[in-house]
């Protein structure tokens, strides 16, 4: 329960930090918020050769808006920051609905956006808050920086499509469309315990009130934040009554996803509380876009 | 054996400066107990889940499990030991502790009453329900939780004066 033996290094720029990762490659681990990264190196699950700790460089944790009305979340930014900064109430109402499920409030006062992003946890909220929100990352290496959509970020199983010499700088979320309602809903056994099923669900009304659009994203649902287009595809086909939003629920929860059994719940319950949670955000979506 | 080399530190902790020389791979939480003697700092899981090991760090509680001692250097800590005048002089976060039976074995304690402090600086009059979402980072196996909720009420009234 104690680390394996490591070095480490603070560098006070980005550009130290990029040049010690380059040096050092693999044997490497980035030290964000370290709430993921520390655990792990406490129970010998990861044993880098040492840790560069992004925690000196400054200006790498600010949240702003462009001129094109993007909301900009530097990766340094601590999550118990985003609750408390109005700029996430109003542009990113989705995100600022989900922070009280993150964890605890002692976590969330160290752990980083970027981290959490980077770390790719399936059971993660932000993971599936970035690709809900259609957002865009921004990955700097030595060579230079490249964007990529939250939705091919995530690879595999807490595997990403970061470079062994790229550091994830920032997360770009972009305004939501008119007519947009969104909503997040989880289940977990605890408040701030991993959820054993939750979904953000993304809806844009057309005019004549059928779905334009829609995204619903689970966590704990796959390798991956999974997405459900299929039960997308269905509401947009056939509108939002209660017996539509019904079906695509059950269709995403038991033919979309992927959850597996744990400990708590057998992947069966699970399915059973995605189609719970399906139709909970739907409705709430729904009428949010609405009004 | 390893060539890592020490790294020196200098950490404020409840208002007195610590000069030290340490591994990388000390934790804070350690590093409180067992190099400067800070006890008060209970190490339940050490993975982040029970929050016993919660500190201040400059001001905002923290799993000191989940820190490195070389991420705390030129920074201040708060432990649980900085927060009475004396033995006979308990802070008011303390008392309504006491005077609600907001513990019994204690380990919890210390960690609850690092976060609760600064969670009341943020919200002078809790709901009941914000304060068991305040609290669901600590764990207790002792009290139900009722007479810490109980407490924590009591010290938002003998802190701002209801």
């Amino acid at each position: 329960m104690k680390p394996p033996v490591f070095d480490y290094v603070a560098p006070e720029s980005l550009d130290g930090a990029l040049d010690a990762l380059a040096e050092h490659g693999y044997d490497a681990k980035i030290l964000s918020g370290g709430q993921s990264l520390i655990p792990l190196l406490n129970f010998r699950l990861a044993q880098p050769g040492i840790l560069i700790d992004l925690n000196r460089i400054g200006g790498l944790d600010e949240i702003r808006l462009d001129e094109s009305g993007n909301l900009r979340i530097g990766g340094m930014t601590r999550v118990g920051t985003l609750e408390r900064e109005p700029l996430v109430a109003e542009h990113a109402p989705l995100l600022f609905e989900t922070v009280p499920s993150i964890a605890h409030p002692q976590i969330r006062n160290r752990g980083t956006v970027g981290g959490s992003l980077a770390h790719a946890d399936p059971s993660g909220e932000l993971p599936v808050i970035a690709v809900a929100s259609g957002a865009q990352l921004t990955l700097r290496s030595p060579k230079g920086e490249r964007t990529v959509a939250a939705e091919d970020f995530f690879v595999g199983l807490m595997t990403t499509d970061l470079a062994m010499d790229e550091i994830l700088v920032e997360v770009s979320l972009p305004p939501l469309p008119p007519r947009t309602g969104t909503a997040f809903v989880e289940i977990a056994r605890r408040l701030g315990d991993y959820a054993q099923a939750g979904v953000a669900a993304v809806v844009t009304l057309g005019d004549d009130d059928r779905v334009a659009d829609a995204r619903l994203v689970y966590l704990s649902a796959g390798d991956i934040p999974m997405q459900a287009p299929r039960a997308v595809e269905l509401l947009r086909a056939e509108g939002v009554s209660e017996a539509v939003i019904e079906k695509a629920a059950r269709l995403a929860a038991a033919e979309e996803i992927e959850p597996s059994d744990d400990i708590h719940a057998s992947a069966a319950f699970k399915r059973h509380l995605a189609t719970v949670v399906t139709k909970r955000a739907l409705a709430v979506a729904i009428e949010r876009a609405r009004s | 054996m390893s060539t890592i080399a020490n790294q020196r530190i200098s950490v404020k902790v409840n208002g007195e400066t610590f000069e030290s020389e340490v591994e990388p791979r000390l934790l804070l939480s350690d590093f409180l107990r067992h190099d400067l003697d800070l006890t008060g700092t209970h190490v339940g899981c050490e993975h982040g889940v029970c929050g016993a090991c919660t500190v201040q760090l400059d001001g905002v509680p923290v799993r000191s499990c989940l820190l490195l001692a070389v991420q705390a250097d030129g920074r201040e800590v708060a432990t649980v030991e900085g927060l009475a005048a004396g033995p006979d002089n308990l802070s008011p976060l303390q008392e309504a502790f006491r005077e609600k039976h907001g513990l019994q074995c204690g380990f919890c304690t210390a960690g609850i009453l690092m976060t609760m402090g600064p969670f009341l600086a943020e919200n002078p009059d809790p709901s009941e329900r914000q304060i068991r979402e305040a609290l669901s980072g600590n764990l207790c196996r002792c009290t139900g939780y009722q007479h810490i909720v109980d407490a924590v009420k009591l010290a938002g009234e003998k802190l701002y004066e209801r």
